[in-house]
């Protein structure tokens, strides 16, 4: 297994006091949380410290990981002394609960398991009979499966308290169907798929929390869809009509004429089709052609001469 | 396992198509009603009409729940801290979807 050095996870000198240790966790604490931080790795960094913070509070803890010497480094390959633990008592197991899931077997060597019945998602409650726990998922669909709904096959990992008392990674594979007009952040709430319950206890729910794929040239803001529309000058200036694709099909469009570079036009109800389906915006952007050849450079001079044209006049210059 | 791959499992959107009495939001968190009651004091959930008796909550109170519940244990913020930070997460994340747009 690895060693991990946590003083270095929470960023502290091995001799910082226990109050230095507290404000620096405190502040990684909210840096990491995952429900604030939009870092992708944000739940793996929380987890790791917690569990240094875990080790760093408890002065027996920290005398007793001070004891292996300064000279490791994350990462080394690691084994406890033969004599570890020896003429140490640590007091009430190993997690005194800080919300972290399971440490990791570096901590699981040093201080073994136990009092593990906290898991990061719930504090759930374990009486005889309990409710199974919620458990959460994210799934990345397209824009397109929001506009016509789908089915994924998902295959889920979870933790399992296997006979022998110890966690045991299992895997489940669900067929489970998309419904139209979901959003990015929303979630399926699957009922009684969640974690088994106790005893007599129902099962929890699980929650399958949607993002969209990054699209092309769709962008989406809630139920609104934006495409942006390049367009010739002239398209703009005399009106036209365009065809343009959206996710529901392609459409013909109107171009008013004398339409600013930046007019915004909506296409109602074109967006995903929620309950109260949002819209479409196309936000026009006119596009130059180069000047370069004899005849377009001929052509812009005619433009010049032609409309006689400040385009910074409300600069006052 | 492969019998279990055939099974179509639908669900509603927690969002859009869930709502719940207070007996059902208590149930769904596993929550006694004086908490919940604190959760509304506060803000952290805003439940549609005039008593409890009548009160419906939109289903996405359930994730607001969740979230106060993991900033309180590991953060150590008190109920009113938890609704601020959530209507700042979510106001954040509003800006972000606005952001992403306009970046090409």
């Amino acid at each position: 297994m690895e060693f991990k050095d946590y003083y270095q996870i929470i960023g502290v000198k091995r001799d910082a006091t226990q109050d230095e240790i507290k404000r620096a966790y405190r502040k990684l604490a909210r840096k990491y949380h995952p429900d604030v931080s939009k870092e992708p790795d944000a739940e793996a960094r929380f987890k790791e410290i917690g569990e240094a913070y875990e080790v760093l509070k408890d002065p027996e803890k920290r005398t007793a990981y001070d004891q292996l010497g300064a000279n490791w480094k994350t990462g080394q390959e690691f084994r406890p002394p033969p004599d570890w633990n020896q003429g140490f008592e640590f007091h009430g197991g190993g997690s005194t609960g800080a919300g972290a899931e399971q440490f990791s077997d570096f901590f699981e060597s040093l201080f073994g398991r136990g009092g593990f019945d906290r898991t990061y998602t719930h504090g759930a409650r374990r009486e005889m009979h309990a409710r199974g726990e919620d458990t959460h998922a994210k799934i990345m669909i397209d824009l397109e499966d929001a506009y016509n709904g789908t089915t994924r096959t998902i295959t889920l990992k979870h933790t399992e308290l296997g006979p022998d008392g110890r966690p045991q990674l299992k895997e489940r594979t669900l067929n489970v169907r998309i419904p139209r007009g979901i959003r990015q952040g929303q979630n399926i709430r699957l009922t009684k798929q969640g974690g088994t319950g106790v005893g007599q206890g129902d099962a929890g729910d699980l929650y399958l929390e949607i993002a969209f794929q990054p699209h092309p040239f769709y962008k989406v803001e809630g139920k609104d869809v934006y495409l942006t529309l390049p367009v010739a000058p002239w398209e703009a200036a005399l009106g036209t009509t365009i065809q343009l694709p959206t996710p529901s099909g392609t459409v013909d469009m109107k171009i008013p004429a004398n339409s600013p570079g930046d007019r915004k036009l909506r296409l109602k109800g074109r967006g995903i089709p929620a309950r109260e389906p949002g819209d479409l915006y196309v936000v026009l952007k006119i596009v130059l052609p180069k000047a370069d050849t004899d005849a377009a450079k001929a052509a812009y001079t005619q433009f010049e001469k032609a409309l006689k044209f400040n385009p910074r006049a409300h600069l006052e210059i | 396992m492969s019998k279990e791959l055939q099974k179509l499992l639908s669900g509603d959107i927690l969002e859009e198509d869930v709502e719940l009495t207070l007996a059902e939001l208590c149930d769904t968190c596993q929550l006694p009603a004086e908490t919940v009651f604190s959760l509304v004091e506060f803000g952290v959930i805003e439940p549609h009409g005039r008593n409890p008796g009548s009160w419906r909550f939109r289903g996405v109170s359930v994730r607001r729940i969740r979230c106060a519940q993991r900033l309180e244990r590991d953060l150590g913020v008190n109920t009113a801290g938890a609704a601020l930070a959530i209507d700042l997460l979510e106001q954040i994340e509003q800006l972000r979807m606005r952001l992403h747009r306009f970046e090409s």
